[in-house]
């Protein structure tokens, strides 16, 4: 559980450094005609060459199934998230170590959230896999 | 492009891969935080513990960060936006399996094409409501 609490924490320094826990930030990004940062594309880079190259060994290891298919829900449920995404600017992560900021909004936007996860449940009781 | 920073991006991303590494070693668990919110509340309880565990992480580290950096994380929209948002963003990434961590961050590191296809739907789909939040409303 220490090393769950670890990585938890070592993530939201993470999310945090590099702006993405700044929903300015995040909005600055989606917003290809404005004025436009493209910080987040190396966030993403960066953690995706660490995962990248850390992974492979790793999961040989560990024994997890992944879904490989292209499915609609995959489709729809993406869409509706990053309409969410691109109003707040705060996807889950972001979301949770924002709670820090003891802001009514974050709060909000936390309980909608796993509100909203509760009701796709009940649409799809099929709970999907990464 | 004046607010372009790449080098505090590029080292905050590169924590956040390693933060998942230390998580599928440690814990033998992908890093997706909208499954491992949700996860929590699952019936009937399962494995809560290391996901609280990550969730608390998660909210201590943006304590610890305030207590050194000026916070600079106003929200951008009205409270009720925001439960619009916090609504779409939950019901969509648990009926697509997965948000910015669990398909970005880990599915693009696992090179999975199901991944690669969410992440570019999000995206672009990011981008519309940003066009229409920002310059259309």
């Amino acid at each position: 559980m220490i090393s769950a609490l670890g990585a938890g924490f070592v993530f939201g320094i993470g999310l945090w450094l590099s702006g993405m826990a700044n929903p300015r930030k995040v909005l600055d990004f989606l917003d290809v005609t404005g004025n436009w940062d493209p910080s987040l594309l190396l966030v993403m880079g960066g953690a995706v060459i660490v995962t990248a190259i850390a992974f492979r060994p790793l999961l040989k290891k560990q024994k997890l199934e992944f879904r490989k298919d292209i499915d609609i829900p995959l489709l729809a449920g993406a869409a509706l998230f990053g309409i969410g995404w691109g109003i707040g600017g705060y996807c889950p992560g972001p979301a949770l170590t924002a709670l820090s900021n003891m802001s009514a909004e974050v709060l909000v936007f936390v309980a909608a959230m796993v509100g909203g996860g509760f009701l796709a449940k009940i649409a799809a009781p099929a709970a999907p896999g990464a | 492009m004046d607010n372009f920073t790449p080098v505090s991006a590029l080292a905050g991303g590169v924590l956040i891969g390693l933060a998942s590494v230390w998580l599928l070693a440690a814990n033998g668990r992908i890093a997706g935080v909208s499954g491992i919110l949700h996860g929590l509340f699952a019936q009937p309880p399962g494995d809560r513990a290391w996901r609280a565990a990550f969730v608390v992480g998660l909210i201590a580290a943006g304590f610890a960060w305030h207590a050194f950096v000026p916070s600079n994380s106003e929200p951008q929209a009205s409270w009720p936006w925001l439960a619009v948002a916090g609504a779409l963003v939950g019901f969509g990434t648990r009926m697509g399996g997965g948000c910015t961590s669990g398909h970005g961050v880990c599915g693009l590191g696992r090179f999975s094409l199901r991944s690669l296809v969410a992440v570019m739907v999000f995206m672009a789909a990011g981008m519309a409501a940003t066009f229409v939040m920002r310059h259309a409303l």
